[in-house]
């Protein structure tokens, strides 16, 4: 196996004892100890997890703008006030998903992207041969000179303003889905949980001192465990899970995220309108004991499906999922999984499951 | 944390003992939940059950993953250790005491083919490696 690669948070992650796992070829925390609590404290208060492995990518030029409404589904035109964010799908010409991201509108000439670090390469790959055909000037540069770690929780801001003295004048204004530039950080009010908070984008030599100063302002180490179950809850897709290549954004629960409305065409519309629709992601809540995961096939009335994402949910103290079943199944069916060699009862319900530490189901 | 040495051990980490009343105790070691991490949900063999051994008989779930607990040896299930329904978590606290459940064994003797606790810690060690 490749030497897995390591973040320049590495070593305080081994400091905190934390139990590393191969993810995406990255040597990353699962956990420092324990996966609930660390869940419970980004409802409660504040955690931070090191997100160093995803990538940022500046696409700078005059046509960058030109170039993102022909590479991406959502309209990149929603982007009209410096250091406002879009979360998008990018796709092939078949209309499966290449990736989902991120993008940050600074100025004209600048936008950054954020992709996810078992995709980056072939991202970078695509981004540049769709640039070739389409915008050949545009400079598109993999920023793997920067660190990223998100701050969540509902107290992250003020920890944050602890941490980074100077920073609340500049941050206690932020609109969520906003950035803004910090000195030499990029600091974003996003994030993977359904809780307040920040992603911050520092230069990799800044990260382990930044880290520490956090930890004094007692932001607790986070792992990726926990940021699973925080997203699954907060009803977040996860690119290789929920979707991939192989599925559209419409059958993953994305139709809000694709712009079929206006007359600009990109990559995969074609696809999107021609394809027929069978399939749809929909919540679910195990009304039987046990754990739902990922793969369990899934019995409707309409026909069979699969679950694409399942936990044990901390804040509800139950099981929920994501399943991708056939279109015809309403919120408030009752559907039966197949766990192990038992049928289980499930209902179909709205997500996301939990927002800003309250239980929505 | 050290391995007791009054139990017997699977390679596949289970604890069992031998009780007084003759039945025999079994849980999962606390290796296993130091793997599986925070459980979640434990599904117990039901009472009467007959088990041979190696059979996959009951399942803890974790936030992580499910795993399949196997009988040590071969018998009947006599009694199950309610309390995890409602505290699975019992296991991470406290391993060889959240017992799961308790069998009436076919042959007493089958414990003598099981792990010692210097066996099992070197099986665990070579698992690590």
């Amino acid at each position: 196996m490749a030497e897995l690669k390591q973040t320049p948070l590495n070593a305080k992650h081994r400091e905190a004892n934390a139990k590393l796992v191969d993810f995406s070829g990255w040597e990353m925390p699962i956990h420092y100890g324990s996966q609930l609590e660390e869940h419970h404290i980004v409802r409660t208060d504040a955690g931070m997890f090191d997100v160093s492995h995803m990538l940022p990518v500046d696409i700078k030029g005059e046509d960058a703008r030109a170039f993102l409404k022909r590479l991406v589904a959502n309209n990149v035109d929603k982007l009209q006030h410096t250091g406002k964010a879009l979360y998008t799908c990018m796709l092939h010409e078949g209309g499966g998903v290449v990736d989902d991201l991120i993008i940050y509108f600074m100025t004209e000439s600048w936008f950054r992207l954020v992709v996810n670090a078992g995709c980056a390469d072939k991202d970078l790959a695509w981004m540049e041969t769709q640039r070739d055909k389409f915008a050949p000037g545009l400079e598109i540069t993999p920023r793997r000179d920067l660190a990223m770690i998100a701050v969540q929780g509902p107290k992250a801001a003020e920890r944050l303003w602890q941490a980074l003295p100077g920073s609340e004048e500049l941050t206690r204004p932020m609109k969520p889905f906003t950035a803004v530039l910090v000195g030499q950080m990029f600091v974003a009010r996003t994030g993977y949980t359904g809780e307040d908070g920040f992603e911050i984008m520092l230069p990799a030599k800044a990260a382990a001192f930044f880290w520490q100063a956090l930890l004094e302002a007692g932001v607790k180490p986070c792992g990726l465990g926990a940021r699973d179950t925080l997203r699954l809850e907060a009803g977040m897709n996860l690119y290789g899970q929920d979707m991939d290549e192989t599925t559209t954004p419409l059958e993953s629960g994305l139709a809000w995220t694709v712009d079929l409305k206006s007359e600009r065409d990109f990559v995969g519309k074609d696809s999107l309108l021609r394809l027929p629709l069978s399939r749809q992601l929909v919540g679910l809540l195990l009304l039987d004991k046990g754990v739902l995961r990922a793969h369990q096939h899934v019995h409707t009335k309409e026909g069979e499906g699969e679950i694409t994402s399942g936990s044990f949910s901390p804040t509800l103290n139950a099981s929920v999922a994501l399943a991708r079943i056939p279109v015809g199944v309403e919120l408030g069916d009752e559907v039966e999984v197949e766990i192990r060699d038992k049928r289980l009862k499930a209902r179909v319900v709205k997500y996301p499951f939990v927002r800003n530490g309250k239980a929505l189901v | 944390m050290s391995i007791p040495t009054d139990l017997k051990y699977t390679k596949s980490h289970e604890w069992a003992r031998l009780e007084a009343d003759g039945t025999v105790t079994v849980g999962i070691t606390h290796h296993a939940q130091d793997l599986l991490g925070d459980m979640v949900f434990v599904e117990n063999p039901t009472v009467g059950r007959k088990l041979s051994q190696g059979e996959e008989c009951a399942v803890v779930e974790s936030v992580k993953a499910a795993s399949d607990v196997y009988a040590p040896i071969a018998g009947e299930v006599v009694a199950v250790n309610g309390d995890l329904e409602a505290s699975p978590e019992g296991i991470n606290k406290d391993a060889y005491g959240a017992w799961m459940f308790k069998l009436k064994p076919d042959n007493a003797g089958d414990l003598n083919g099981l792990l010692d606790a210097a066996a099992y810690q070197a099986h665990v060690e070579s698992e690590a490696h």
